[in-house]
């Protein structure tokens, strides 16, 4: 028996996101009495052992250059392999978008039942029941689990990195690798910049801003406070920003520590995809803007006076003149 | 080329969500349904586009729902697609929902399947995964650029902070979201030849679901917005750093 944690990576690096998702299988592992086992797929150069500060015992590597990018069904074989060579009862995703793509594949494979965008530990006192995102974080459903494998997905920023002392013991993992039928042959990267799902802070703009010429200010927040971007919909749809940004029920739903959003109403569907934030600051100059309904912290004003004062004082804070 | 597309039916974006029943069944008074937004403007429309592209190109919907689907297949046939399959089933668990999916798809013979990244009341993710392990076949989620040459599609994937270009054959599953195609209207020759177009109900394969909704929550209330003088960000700084610990 066995909780296994799939630990991600990208460019070699384990993400952060599979961090959280060691600590979360780590304790799923005590919940139910057994180890935290991990497995990773490609060639790392993160030192593997060290990720035992994270609560995994054993880590199984398929060292394979053919596993460095992602082929969902090429993956999902391996880690099935791996999950029956483990005894895993429990399989523990990050509901990131490597995950979207494995997990639910693996569900299907092993007939094992999948709660996908998990953000608390199961209850396992009566049955196994975990308790996910639905109606675009407006709600919550319990999900009961009735197969004997149960496949957790969990999203990011949902639970904790919860480091402690201890190394793991890192094993090859002898699995055969197919050939797999998807060919990567670009891949383009917003450089330097912080991933938007991955991110703490996100600051956020929208069509109060009245032009893409007025980002100028958001970047020197977001820069100061080492945050990534983010954007409303109407704003991506006229192109004043990458669709990359565009946040929301249509666009990338986020769960960051902080969301700052600027000059952006509210609208239900642009809360959708930010209301999982823990901390929300609003600044809009309509007091009636239904933003602040949602908002921790608001500040009614001229976006164009607020935010460079708002950068001058992080700044100040910070130590940076 | 036969492509299939999957249409869900879900609550429209400003639908109140609320519980019945302690808890246990979404309240269903005065919701609006309407078709899952990634599964008509993304997946839909650039099934659409690509049999505007090649005239022999054929394009099913399939949904697995009740008769109380059928108005919103519809619209998904008034905006294109040839003909509509409904598998006659309650929605159990996406693993239910995935096989009935593979089996209309394994009968039917398609190049392409075609999902919307997500429904937006359960928030899976996981019907177009399911749906390619079941048939054994490559999956791209997340897809944001499809482009189809002879029978290479050539896809753009997101990626944590950026995309991947990537090449596979037909046949495919791919899930869609922005960035596919642009949202578009039925017009009223698309809505009076919907009315003709054939829609078949199938009865379910016997499928045992995977996991079951035990009940639902609603999130606490906000506690209320703090709010701070526009002249004095240190103050909001202050509040971020010593009380909410967010920077
Ligand atoms: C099915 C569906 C899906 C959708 N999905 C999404 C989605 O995923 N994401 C999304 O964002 N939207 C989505 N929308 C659109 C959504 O309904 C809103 O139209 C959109 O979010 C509004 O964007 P906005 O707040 O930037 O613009 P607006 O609503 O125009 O708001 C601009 C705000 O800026 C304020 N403002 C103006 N000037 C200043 C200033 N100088 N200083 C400070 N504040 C100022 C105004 O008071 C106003 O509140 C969707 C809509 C539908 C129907
Ligand atoms: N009942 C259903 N019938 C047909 N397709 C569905 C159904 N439910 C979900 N789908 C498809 O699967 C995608 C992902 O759904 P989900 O895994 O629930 O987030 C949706 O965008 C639809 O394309």
């Amino acid at each position: 028996m066995s909780v296994l944690i799939f630990i991600d990576t990208a460019d070699g690096h384990v993400k952060k996101a599979s961090l959280e998702a060691m600590s979360y299988g780590a304790k799923v592992a005590e919940q139910l009495g057994t180890v935290a086992e991990g497995v990773v797929l490609g060639t790392v150069t993160n030192d593997l052992a060290a990720l035992g500060k994270y609560g995994v015992k054993k880590i199984h590597h398929v060292a394979k250059d053919t596993l460095n990018h992602l082929d969902a069904q090429v993956y999902t074989k391996v880690i099935a392999e791996v999950a029956r060579a483990t005894s895993a009862t429990v399989i523990v995703f990050s509901n990131n978008v490597d995950g979207k793509a494995i997990a639910p594949r693996l569900s299907a494979r092993l007939k094992s039942g999948l709660v996908s965008g998990a953000v608390a530990l199961p209850d396992t006192g009566k049955g196994f029941v975990v308790k996910k995102n639905v109606f675009s974080g407006k709600a919550f459903a319990n999900v009961s689990v009735t197969t004997d494998v149960k496949i957790i997905a969990l999203n990011p920023n949902a639970y904790p990195i919860i480091t402690g002392d201890g190394a793991a013991e890192v094993v090859a993992f002898n699995a055969a690798v197919e050939p797999g039928k998807i060919k990567v042959t670009q891949v383009t990267k917003a450089s330097g910049e912080v991933p938007l799902t991955e991110a703490e802070i996100v600051v956020s703009a929208g069509r109060g801003l009245k032009g893409p010429e007025n980002w100028g200010m958001v970047e020197d927040l977001a820069k100061t406070l080492h945050a990534a971007l983010a954007c409303s919909r109407p704003v991506a749809d006229a192109h004043w920003r990458p669709h990359n940004e565009h946040v929301g029920q249509t666009g990338i739903a986020i769960a960051p520590n902080l969301y700052i959003a600027i000059g952006i109403s509210g609208a239900i569907q642009h809360l959708a995809g930010v209301n999982r934030s823990k901390v929300i600051v609003v600044i809009n100059k309509d007091p009636e803007a239904p933003f602040f309904k949602a908002a921790d912290y608001g500040i009614v004003g001229d976006a164009f006076e607020v935010v460079p004062k708002f950068t001058a004082a992080v700044k100040k804070l910070k130590g940076v003149a | 080329m036969k492509i299939l597309v999957c249409i869900s039916k879900t609550p429209d974006t400003t639908a109140k969500i609320a519980f019945t029943d302690n808890n246990t069944k979404f309240d269903t008074s005065g919701v609006q349904w309407i078709i899952n937004p990634y599964d008509e403007w993304y997946a839909l429309v650039r099934a659409i586009e690509l049999k505007e592209a090649n005239a022999s190109a054929v394009i099913h919907l399939v949904t697995v729902a009740g008769a109380d689907a059928d108005p919103i297949i519809r619209k998904a046939l008034a905006l294109g697609g040839d003909e509509a399959i409904r598998v006659n089933a309650g929605s159990q668990d996406s693993f239910y929902i995935a096989s009935q999916i593979a089996e209309v798809a394994k009968t039917g013979g398609y190049d392409l399947v075609f999902t919307g990244k997500e429904t937006i009341d359960y928030n899976g993710s996981s019907i177009g995964g399911m749906v390619a392990e079941l048939l054994d076949l490559p999956y791209v989620s997340l897809a944001t650029k499809f482009e189809i040459n002879g029978s290479t599609c050539t896809i753009n994937r997101e990626i944590e902070g950026g995309e991947e270009t990537c090449e596979a054959a037909l046949p495919l599953v791919v899930s869609c979201q922005k960035g596919m195609a642009e949202q578009r209207i039925p017009n009223m020759k698309g809505i009076m030849g919907a009315r003709t177009k054939p829609l078949k109900v199938v009865e379910p394969v016997a499928v045992d679901a995977l996991t079951s909704v035990a009940g639902f929550e609603l999130p606490p209330a906000k506690a209320g917005v703090k709010l701070v003088d526009p002249e004095n960000m240190e103050e909001l700084v202050r509040l971020l750093h010593e009380e909410a610990k967010a920077i």
